[in-house]
C-alpha cells in the first residue's frame, strides 16, 4: 500500500512502529502537492521544504523518546486558512489579509502541535468562510480533485480537496453553515462539525461567531474521531467553551446500530434535491435499516427558515467582526487616499471581495436603527423556534439523516452568478449551526459523472459519539470508498 | 420585487460598514439586497409572537477571569503586522480631533 | 432678555475601575508606561482573539449601583457598539445596552441647605478606548492601545440638574462614594473620571424638554462650571434669534469658552447594537449580590454619623475629616494607635491642611504612615518635645514619611527637661537682663515674655515653656 492510501490513523501507526518515518510522511505529501496543486490550487501557502522537514525531525525524536504517542503524533496536516498560525501567513483567503503574519496560534492548532502534528500548509477558502465554492477566494479558485472542471464546495473546498487528492492525510477546516459537510460531500471525505463549544474558536478569524465550529475534515470516520479527540478541549481563553465530560470520541468506533433510532425528516428530500443524491442517501439509510437501526420518518417543517435566518445572523455577526480589517493595525491598507475615513473606505472596498462586501452590507444594514427588531431579533426568535424543533425530534430519535447538500459539485461559475440560489444550497446544513448540533458528512456514493455524494448524520447537542457510532458503522457496512483519481496524478 | 433599496440606503449602508462602491456596484447591491431581503421576508410567515430571541444555545453564563496581570510587554509583536508604525505606535491619517 | 429660561442637564459619567486587569484581557492598567507596552491580542483586535470578562468589573459595577441605591439587573449581558474610529481597535466597543448591570437608582445632593435627589437612570460596564497623539511631524494621528480595555462604568443620569452648583455637588457626591468603595481614585485630570454634560433649556414653568447638546472634553469641575455657562447662553441665543437647537456633539473649549459640532458627516451615529456573541450573560444570584453588599464598606454619610457618636468631633472637622476616604482612613488609622480623637482631628486639620496648601497638592496624594503622626503625638503627650518641635518635626513626617523619634535624636530635638539645668540658664538669662526683672517687678508683667523667649533661644527651642514660665516666676518672686 502506497502511503497516500493510508488514512491519518494507520499513518499514525506505521509512524509509531517504526516503519515509516515522520520525514517519509512528509516527504510523500510534499511530492503528492507538487503532482497536483498546480491543477488544484487546495492550498494559499505551502510550508517551506525545510521548515516541515525540520518540524518532522523534530516530532520523530519526540517519538523516538516515547514523549509522543497518540494516534496523530506524526502525521502531517493541512490547515483552513482562517485559523491564526503563529510565524506563519494568514489570510482567510483575501486581499486584506494578505501579509497577515499571526503573533499566536489557534488552540485548537496548537492542540493538534501538541499531538506531534506537521503542518505542511494553510488551505485555500471562500474568502472569510463566506461563500459554498471556494471561488470567492482572493488567490485563486480550488478545483475538485474528482473532476477539475467542478467546485470543491466550500468555504473549506481548499481542506476537502487536500485530503482528498492526498496532499495532506487530514485537514481542519471550519463550518458556519455547512463549510465542514458540504464540500466533504462533494469531495467524497468525511467532515464533521462538532457541537458548538466543542472545540475553542480562540485564534479562529470569526466570520459568525455564534455559529462557526472549528472541526475534523477526514480520510474516513476513525480518523474523524482520532482528530477530534485531539483538537477538542475547554478553553478558558474562549468564554463560549464547553467543558465536555468526557473527550474519548475514538471510544464510539464501534459498529453497532442495533436499535438505534433514526429520523428521516421528510422536508429534506423534497423539491430540488437530485434524484441521484435522493437515491445515494436512502440507500444508505437502508444498509443501516438492515443493520439493526430503526427508522421512521417525521416532519422537521423550520428547514425552510433556516436560510434567511443564518443569513440575517450570519451577516449581522460578520459585519461587525469584519470591520477590524481597517488598513491601522495589520494587513492590506490602500494607497492615496485623502484622510482617514477615506482610508477606511478605499482599504476596505479594495481589500475585500464582492461576496463578503455584500454579506458587510446586508449585516449593517439589518442592524442599522429602525431593522434591528425586524429582521435581526426576528431572525433570533426563529433560530429559538429551530432549536426547540430539533429538541422535540431529539426526543424521539438519536440520529437525524439527509444529504449534506442538494447537489453533487456544481460546475466552476455557474453558482456566483446567482447569489441567492447558492446560499439555498445550504438548506441541508445550515440549521444544524442554528442549532449548535453536531453534524457529520459520509461518502455514500457518486453521481452519473462520478462526483461524491455525502450523506449527512446530525445528532443532538453533546452527542458525537452517538454521531460517531452510526457513521462508523454505515462506513463498515459500505466498505472502502472510490479512490479519487487526484491520488494518482490530475491530467 | 417587495424591498427597493434606494440610494440614499445603499450610500448610507456604505458609511456605515466603510465601503466604497462604483455606481455599476451599486446598481448591482442595490439589486442583491433587494433579493436578499425579499427572501428574509419569508420569516414573516413565522409566529414568533412570546419567542425569546435566542443569542446563544446554550445557557452557559458567568465566565469570568480573575483580576491578575498575566500579560508583560509584547509591543514589538502587537506592531509587528502595522502597515505605518511609528514611535511604539499604530500611524493613521490625521484624526478631527 | 424677555423670557427666563431654565437650563436642564443630565449626565453621563465614565469612572475607570481601579482593577489591575483591562475588562477583557490579562494586561495591566496602570496609567503611563510607553505607548501599547499594555497590550496584547485582544485588546488591539488581532484577528482571532476572544474577550473573557473579569470578574472583578462586575463587583466594582455592582458595588456603585448598590452604593447609588439601583436596581441590578440579575442577568445582564454585553452588547457590541459599532463605529470606525481609530483609537477603538475592533471597531466596536463592548459596551451594555440593552440589560445594563445597574438601573433606576439615585444620589441625593445638598446645594445651597436645600436637599435634592438626582435620579440615575442606569450604570453600565463597558472597555476604554485608546489614545491617539497628533505627531507634528509627520501630520498624522499615532495610536496608543495602553487604555484600550481599560474597563469603565458608565453613570447616566436623568436629566435632574438645574445649575452648574447641582451638577458640582452631584460629580463630587459620586467621586466620594466611589472612591469610599475603592473602584476608582475619580481623578478628572487623569482622566479616570470624564464627565458629559447633556444640555437643553427651556422657559421656565414649560414642561416640555428642550432639544439638547451633548459636550465632551470636560475634564476638571471649573470647565465643567463654564461649559455650562457658555452652552446655556449659545442655546438661549439661538432661541432669542428664532433658531433652534440642533441634537449634536459638541466638543467644549475651554480656552475659548465656546463648543463645537464634533461630528462629520462620515459618522452617521448609528451604532448598530447587538448581543456580543463572544460573552455569555452574567447571572448574579442573591446569594452573590448579598456577599458584595456585606462587603460594602462605610460610606460617607454614616462615618459622619459614627465620628460624632464615637469620637464626639465638632461638625466641622468630621465635615473635613470625611471629604476623602483617604483623610478619614488617615484619621482612623491614626486614632487607633493613640486614641486621642480630637487631636488626631487636630493634626490632620491644622498642620496638614495648611502644608497641603502651601504645597498645592491633592489631600489623596498625602502619604505619610499614620503610625508615624501617632508617634508624634504621643511623643508630644509625654513631653519628649514640645508642641513647637512638634510643628517642626511634623513638616519632616509630611513631606519624607520619617520616623519621629529617630528624627528628634539625630538633630537633638529632645525637650529639655533637666529642671536643675534650665534653672541655671534662666538665673543666668535674669542676671543678664537687669531691664526686664526691674519692668516685671514695676508690674509690667508682659516684660516676662521677653526673658522667656530669651530662655527658649539659649535652649534652642527644646525647653518646656510651661516649665520656663513656672521656674521664671519663682526666681523672680
Amino acid at each position: 500500500m502506497s502511503l497516500l492510501n493510508m488514512t491519518a490513523v494507520e499513518l499514525g501507526k506505521k509512524i509509531k512502529a517504526g516503519e515509516v518515518t515522520v520525514a517519509e510522511a512528509c516527504k510523500a505529501a510534499l511530492e503528492q502537492i507538487k503532482a497536483t496543486e498546480d491543477k488544484l490550487n487546495c492550498y494559499v501557502k505551502v510550508l517551506d521544504e525545510e521548515t516541515i522537514m525540520e518540524r518532522a525531525e523534530q516530532v520523530q525524536s519526540q517519538i523516538d523518546a516515547g514523549e509522543l504517542n497518540g494516534p496523530l503524533a506524526g502525521v502531517p496536516v493541512a490547515i483552513k486558512d482562517n485559523m491564526c498560525t503563529e510565524g506563519i501567513t494568514t489570510t482567510c483567503s483575501s486581499r486584506i489579509l494578505y501579509n497577515f503574519n499571526p503573533t499566536f496560534s489557534s488552540e485548537a492548532v496548537l492542540n493538534l502541535e501538541k499531538a506531534g502534528a506537521v503542518i505542511l500548509g494553510k488551505t485555500n477558502m471562500d474568502e472569510f468562510a463566506m461563500g459554498s465554492t471556494t471561488e470567492t477566494s482572493y488567490f485563486g479558485e480550488t478545483k475538485n480533485p474528482w473532476n477539475t472542471e467542478h467546485v470543491p464546495g466550500g468555504s473549506s473546498g481548499g481542506s476537502a480537496a487536500a485530503v482528498a487528492s492526498g496532499e495532506c492525510f487530514y485537514a481542519l477546516g471550519s463550518d458556519t453553515g455547512g463549510s465542514i459537510r458540504q464540500p466533504a460531500s462533494f469531495c467524497g471525505i468525511v467532515g464533521m462539525k462538532p457541537t458548538y463549544g466543542t472545540v475553542s474558536r480562540y485564534g479562529l478569524i470569526a466570520y459568525g461567531s455564534s455559529l462557526d465550529q472549528i472541526g475534523p475534515m477526514t480520510k474516513d470516520v476513525t480518523d474523524c474521531a482520532a482528530v477530534l479527540e485531539t483538537i477538542a478541549s475547554y478553553d478558558s481563553k474562549d468564554s463560549t467553551s464547553i467543558p465536555r465530560e468526557a473527550y474519548d470520541f475514538t471510544s464510539a468506533l464501534v459498529d453497532d446500530v442495533k436499535g438505534l433510532k433514526i429520523g428521516i425528516p421528510k422536508d429534506y428530500f423534497g423539491d430540488g434535491l437530485d434524484p441521484e443524491v435522493k437515491e445515494a442517501v436512502l440507500n444508505a439509510v437502508k444498509i443501516l435499516e438492515e443493520k439493526g437501526a430503526v427508522i421512521e420518518e417525521f416532519d422537521l417543517k423550520m428547514v425552510p427558515y433556516a436560510i434567511p435566518a443564518y443569513y440575517v445572523i450570519a451577516s449581522a455577526e460578520a459585519s461587525s467582526n469584519l470591520s477590524r480589517f481597517d488598513g491601522v493595525k495589520y494587513g492590506y491598507r490602500a494607497e492615496d487616499f485623502s484622510g482617514l475615513h477615506h482610508m477606511y473606505k478605499k482599504t476596505r472596498s479594495e481589500g475585500f471581495g464582492a461576496e463578503v462586501k455584500r454579506r458587510i452590507m446586508l449585516g449593517s444594514f439589518v442592524l442599522s436603527s429602525g431593522y434591528y427588531d425586524a429582521y435581526y431579533l426576528k431572525a433570533l426568535r426563529t433560530k429559538a423556534l429551530i432549536k426547540q424543533e430539533f429538541d422535540q425530534a431529539f426526543e424521539k430519535y438519536d440520529i437525524i439523516i439527509g444529504p449534506a447538500a442538494p447537489t453533487t459539485a456544481p460546475r466552476l461559475g455557474e453558482s456566483l452568478s446567482d447569489p441567492l440560489k447558492m446560499y439555498l444550497g445550504d438548506i441541508y446544513t445550515i440549521s444544524v449551526n442554528l442549532a449548535g448540533l453536531p453534524g457529520i458528512s459520509v461518502p455514500c456514493g457518486r453521481d452519473k459523472n462520478g462526483l461524491p455524494i455525502g450523506i449527512q448524520m446530525l445528532a443532538d447537542c453533546f452527542k458525537e459519539k452517538t454521531l460517531i457510532r452510526a457513521a462508523y458503522s454505515y462506513e463498515q457496512a459500505r466498505g472502502a470508498f472510490d479512490e479519487c483519481p487526484a491520488q494518482k496524478g490530475v491530467n | 420585487m417587495a424591498n427597493v433599496i434606494t440610494d440614499e440606503t445603499i450610500d448610507y449602508v456604505g458609511i456605515l460598514a466603510k465601503l466604497e462602491l462604483s455606481e455599476e456596484e451599486k446598481e448591482q447591491a442595490k439589486k442583491d439586497m433587494a433579493n436578499m431581503l425579499d427572501y428574509i421576508d419569508m420569516l414573516n410567515e413565522l409566529d414568533t409572537e412570546g419567542v425569546e430571541p435566542m443569542s446563544h444555545v446554550f445557557p452557559v453564563h458567568n465566565v469570568f477571569r480573575e483580576d491578575i496581570v498575566v500579560n508583560g510587554d509584547t509591543r514589538d509583536q502587537i506592531l509587528k503586522n502595522a502597515p505605518e508604525q511609528k514611535d511604539g505606535s499604530f500611524m493613521v491619517p490625521k484624526t478631527v480631533d | 432678555m424677555a423670557k427666563h429660561y431654565e437650563t436642564v442637564i443630565g449626565l453621563e459619567v465614565h469612572v475607570e475601575l481601579a482593577t489591575k486587569t483591562k475588562i477583557f484581557c490579562s494586561c495591566s492598567t496602570e496609567f503611563g508606561g510607553a505607548p501599547n507596552t499594555h497590550t496584547c491580542p485582544v485588546c488591539t483586535g488581532m484577528p482571532g482573539s476572544l474577550p473573557v470578562l473579569n470578574k472583578q468589573v462586575v463587583e466594582y459595577a455592582m458595588a456603585v449601583g448598590l452604593a447609588t441605591n439601583c436596581t441590578i439587573t440579575q442577568n445582564c449581558k454585553f452588547d457590541r457598539k459599532n463605529y470606525f474610529y481609530p483609537d477603538n481597535p475592533q471597531n466596536y466597543q463592548i459596551s451594555q445596552l440593552y440589560l445594563p448591570i445597574c438601573r433606576n437608582g439615585h444620589v441625593d445632593i445638598e446645594v445651597d441647605g436645600k436637599e435634592k435627589a438626582i435620579r440615575i437612570h442606569e450604570i453600565h460596564m463597558e472597555e476604554d478606548a485608546g489614545k491617539l497623539i497628533h505627531d507634528p511631524v509627520t501630520d498624522c494621528s499615532l495610536v496608543d492601545f495602553n487604555r484600550s480595555g481599560v474597563p469603565l462604568i458608565e453613570i447616566v443620569s436623568e436629566p435632574d440638574m438645574r445649575s452648574a452648583e447641582e451638577v458640582i455637588a452631584y460629580l463630587e457626591k459620586l467621586r466620594l462614594i466611589i472612591q469610599y468603595l475603592g473602584a476608582s481614585d475619580c481623578k478628572l485630570q487623569e482622566g479616570s473620571m470624564r464627565a458629559d454634560v447633556n444640555l437643553s433649556v427651556r422657559e421656565y414653568g414649560s414642561k416640555e424638554f428642550g432639544t439638547r447638546t451633548e459636550m465632551k472634553n470636560l475634564n476638571s469641575f471649573k470647565a465643567i462650571a463654564r461649559a455650562i455657562e457658555g452652552e446655556t447662553e449659545r442655546q438661549i441665543d439661538l432661541l432669542e434669534e428664532g433658531k433652534t437647537v440642533i441634537q449634536e456633539t459638541r466638543r467644549w473649549d475651554d480656552e475659548e469658552e465656546y463648543s463645537y459640532p464634533m461630528r462629520s458627516k462620515e459618522d452617521a451615529q448609528d451604532y448598530r447594537y447587538f448581543p456580543d456573541p463572544d460573552l455569555v450573560p452574567v447571572v448574579i444570584s442573591d446569594e452573590w449580590l448579598e456577599e458584595v453588599r456585606s462587603r460594602q464598606p462605610e460610606l460617607r454619610d454614616d462615618k459622619m454619623i459614627r465620628y460624632e457618636e464615637e469620637f464626639g468631633l465638632p461638625e466641622y472637622d468630621i465635615e473635613i475629616l470625611t471629604s476623602t476616604k483617604h483623610l478619614a482612613d488617615l484619621f482612623e488609622a491614626t486614632n487607633e494607635i493613640v486614641q486621642k480623637p480630637k487631636e488626631v482631628s487636630n493634626w490632620l486639620m491644622g498642620e496638614t491642611m495648611r502644608l497641603v496648601k502651601e504645597q498645592d497638592m491633592d489631600i489623596d496624594d498625602i502619604s505619610f504612615s499614620p503610625k508615624h503622626l501617632a508617634a508624634l503625638i504621643q511623643m508630644i503627650d509625654q513631653g519628649e518635645i514640645n508642641r513647637k518641635v512638634g510643628k517642626q518635626v511634623f513638616e519632616e513626617v509630611f513631606k519624607h514619611d520619617i520616623e519621629p523619634a529617630e528624627y528628634v535624636e539625630k538633630h537633638g530635638l529632645k525637650s529639655m527637661n533637666d529642671e536643675g539645668a534650665l534653672r541655671k540658664t534662666i538665673e543666668e538669662i535674669v542676671a543678664a537682663n537687669p531691664k526686664s526683672v526691674e519692668d516685671y517687678n514695676a508690674g509690667k508683667k508682659k516684660a516676662i515674655g521677653f526673658l522667656v523667649g530669651q530662655t527658649m533661644r539659649a535652649t534652642k527651642g527644646k525647653a518646656d515653656p510651661g516649665m520656663v514660665n513656672k521656674i521664671l516666676k519663682e526666681i523672680l518672686g
